[in-house]
């Protein structure tokens, strides 16, 4: 309102106009509203289970997200730019069991199949941003044709077999170190760098900023001279290596390359984007808020888990909780225009 | 505008949020019936994880546990995969049960390898680890193993259709489960070696992933194939009704026979009406009641189950044969799960 009151000048930085208090800066942060919610939740399943406020719980439940909150990034990335991927839990089964039969079946040391892996994935990605760029096709169609490309990939090359006996550095980012007298593991830690690197190139470089105006729109920012069919493919490309990474931390975490591994992850990542409060129409929201997201689903999952709730009840909150968060992006749209 | 719309925009999202965990305490209060939150470490817990929460044959067999459970007087906590196949989704659930203190963990594997690696994880811990059903790869990587023998269940039908034929030139359709799936290959080459069969004699084989319309694609496409067709193997009374379905549309339901397994109270049914010929009865709640006893046993005493116990299978028919044991479908509505 007091925006107005101003005669609109070019020159002047929007932040200036708005000249907000720390206070209020924190209260409209996007990510606000998802950390209250995660705090609320925790403090709730605190009283209502003994197990639940431990360091070991917690570890848990980093470590019980780490898959899916890598994938999120990826899908945080596109989302922001205004596309969708559901690919991505089909594209990371088949960088797991590309790495893990590369290296436990194939001849390759377990470094040259990780690098492999992570070569493919971002192949995939790639190749979503390029049909989605050049063609130009929807990303939605787009990533929905690879999802069946990589899923039946997976099967032809897994030979729907399980692989086992995995070498060492395959497994070693689900090892344990202790911290106090708690265990935290590797992938935890490689996780959160992910998201604390994701989140400084997005708020800090001129490619994130690139990013939130290529989903709020792609004709201002072509405009602007930014090569967006570039940085579209780059954002594919970028989710697609974290894909792998994801991979990576699959097979750590449950110490095989399972075949049928991810079949839900792209719906689980997109909950975990809506959850932390980034708009699916593009160029609003953080890789952060994914973070708080991704936390939201591993805290109810487990807290439910201890009180000894079915998990049926489980999938039932989720949904309700992703239909509240794209109300409550949508009411917000509405009132902003 | 926007300044201002964003403030409560955010307290919005965060009250939304608050509105579900509420939601979360009326779910459990009018859950399972065990919402009540742990009190101190005199409790037994046992845990109970299935494929998926939908299949007819495991909520018969969280029934059998629940039952048990409130007998023996411990707690079930209970969890299941996402789909048919979700690994990662029950490493989680057997995460959490760790963390929440159960004595011992009842678990059917979606994938009877991956599981591996997490259920050691959890006997380290001193959990006692009973499979139901579908037996790990190896078999040691469990304390026990309580299931129908999936072979036997398979040589029961397979000697049926034989005798039922009576000397009949066979021309065989398969509606199996899924490539790679220890279950299905049992039951597949259990009836071949009931019937006197090898895979060269089976005509059509499809895979219908237990699933009725699928089931009656693949016999549609069998038909197509070789219409001949005059005995139909399937991987579980689903996949045999849809079988029906497609035999009735051409015309073809009463001279070809069609055998199964499971022994759910709908395919007991449609025994009875005479849409399948005879079907292997299997018993997921004596899979769970045993396994919660065992479990009791271990929490008092430190015994620990061990080995593998065959929980039965029964052949339900109504045309008994001559030289094949079977009982009729009055027994097998009264025995049925689902």
């Amino acid at each position: 309102m007091t925006a107005t009151s101003t005669p609109p000048s070019t020159s002047t930085p929007y932040s200036e106009l708005k000249a907000p208090t720390p206070v209020r800066r924190l209260l409209t942060q996007p990510t606000t509203g998802p950390l209250v919610a995660l705090l609320l939740a925790c403090a709730f399943f605190s009283f209502s289970s003994d197990q639940f406020l431990t360091g070991g719980n917690f570890s848990l439940i980093v470590q019980q997200v780490m898959v899916v909150g890598t994938l999120a990034i990826g899908q945080t990335l596109i989302i922001l730019t205004a596309g969708i991927d559901l690919s991505c839990g089909a594209v990371m089964a088949f960088g797991s069991i590309m790495i893990a039969k590369m290296a436990a079946e194939g001849s390759l040391p377990p470094l040259a199949a990780i690098a492999l892996g992570l070569v493919v994935c971002g192949g995939f990605g790639m190749l979503n941003g390029a049909l989605v760029q050049k063609i130009p096709l929807p990303p939605f169609i787009v990533t929905l044709g690879m999802l069946n490309v990589a899923f039946a990939l997976t099967h032809i090359y897994s030979e729907e077999q399980t692989v086992t006996n995995l070498p060492g550095p395959l497994t070693a980012l689900g090892q344990t170190f202790p911290l106090g007298k708690t265990d935290i593991t590797y992938g935890s830690l490689v996780t959160i760098a992910l998201f604390l690197l994701l989140a400084y190139a997005l708020s800090s470089t001129g490619w994130g900023r690139h990013v939130y105006a290529l989903g709020n729109s792609p004709e201002a920012a072509r405009l602007n001279g930014i090569r967006t069919s570039r940085l579209t493919i780059g954002v594919y490309t970028v989710a697609g290596i974290l894909y792998g990474i994801a991979a990576l931390l699959l097979i750590s975490r449950t110490g095989v390359g399972d075949p049928q591994a991810g079949q839900t992850d792209n719906l689980d990542s997109i909950t975990a984007v809506v959850l932390g409060g980034t708009s699916l129409f593009g160029g609003r929201g953080s890789v952060l808020g994914t973070f708080i997201g991704v936390l939201i689903v591993g805290v109810f999952r487990n807290g439910l888990q201890l009180m000894g709730v079915a998990s049926i009840y489980q999938t039932l909150i989720t949904g309700v909780l992703v239909i509240l968060a794209v109300t409550v992006d949508q009411i917000s749209r509405k009132k902003a225009r | 505008m926007s300044r201002i719309s964003r403030l409560p925009s955010s307290l919005l999202r965060a009250a939304a949020c608050t509105g579900a965990a509420a939601l979360a305490l009326t779910a459990c209060g009018s859950g399972s019936g065990s919402g009540s939150t742990s009190t101190g470490s005199g409790e037994v817990k046992v845990g109970l994880i299935t494929k998926t929460d939908t299949n007819p044959f495991f909520v018969k067999m969280k029934e059998g546990a629940e039952k048990t459970a409130k007998a023996e007087g411990v707690k079930l906590m209970t969890a299941a995969g996402k789909f048919d196949g979700d690994n990662a989704g029950q490493v989680t659930a057997i995460e959490n049960m760790v963390a929440s203190g159960v004595k011992g963990i009842l678990i059917t594997p979606s994938d009877s390898k991956a599981i591996v690696p997490a259920l050691e994880k959890a006997r380290a811990k001193g959990v006692l680890v009973i499979a139901l059903d579908t037996p790990t790869e190896p078999q040691s990587a469990v304390d026990a193993l309580f299931a129908t023998d999936n072979v036997k269940a398979g040589e029961l039908i397979g000697e049926y259709a034989k005798a039922a034929m009576k000397g009949k030139a066979a021309k065989i359709a398969a509606l199996d489960l899924a490539p790679g799936v220890s279950v299905g290959v049992q039951r597949h080459s259990g009836f071949l070696k009931g019937f006197g069969a090898t895979d060269k004699d089976v005509a059509c084989a499809q895979d219908t992933g237990g699933d009725q319309s699928k089931g009656q694609t693949a016999m549609e496409n069998c038909l197509q194939k070789e219409p001949g067709i005059n005995v139909v193997y399937t991987i579980n009374e689903p996949a045999a009704l849809g079988a029906y379905t497609a035999l009735k549309a051409k015309g073809r339901e009463k001279d070809v026979l069609i055998v199964s397994v499971d022994g759910g109270c709908t395919g007991t049914q449609a025994v009875k009406d005479g849409k399948i010929a005879a079907t292997s009865q299997q018993y997921p709640l004596k899979m769970a009641a045993e396994g919660v006893k065992a479990v009791v046993t271990y929490a008092k005493d430190g015994k620990k189950a061990s080995g593998y116990t065959d929980t039965g299978v029964t052949l339900i028919t109504d045309k008994a044969q001559d030289g094949v044991t079977s009982k009729d479908t009055a027994y097998g509505l009264e025995n049925c799960w689902g």
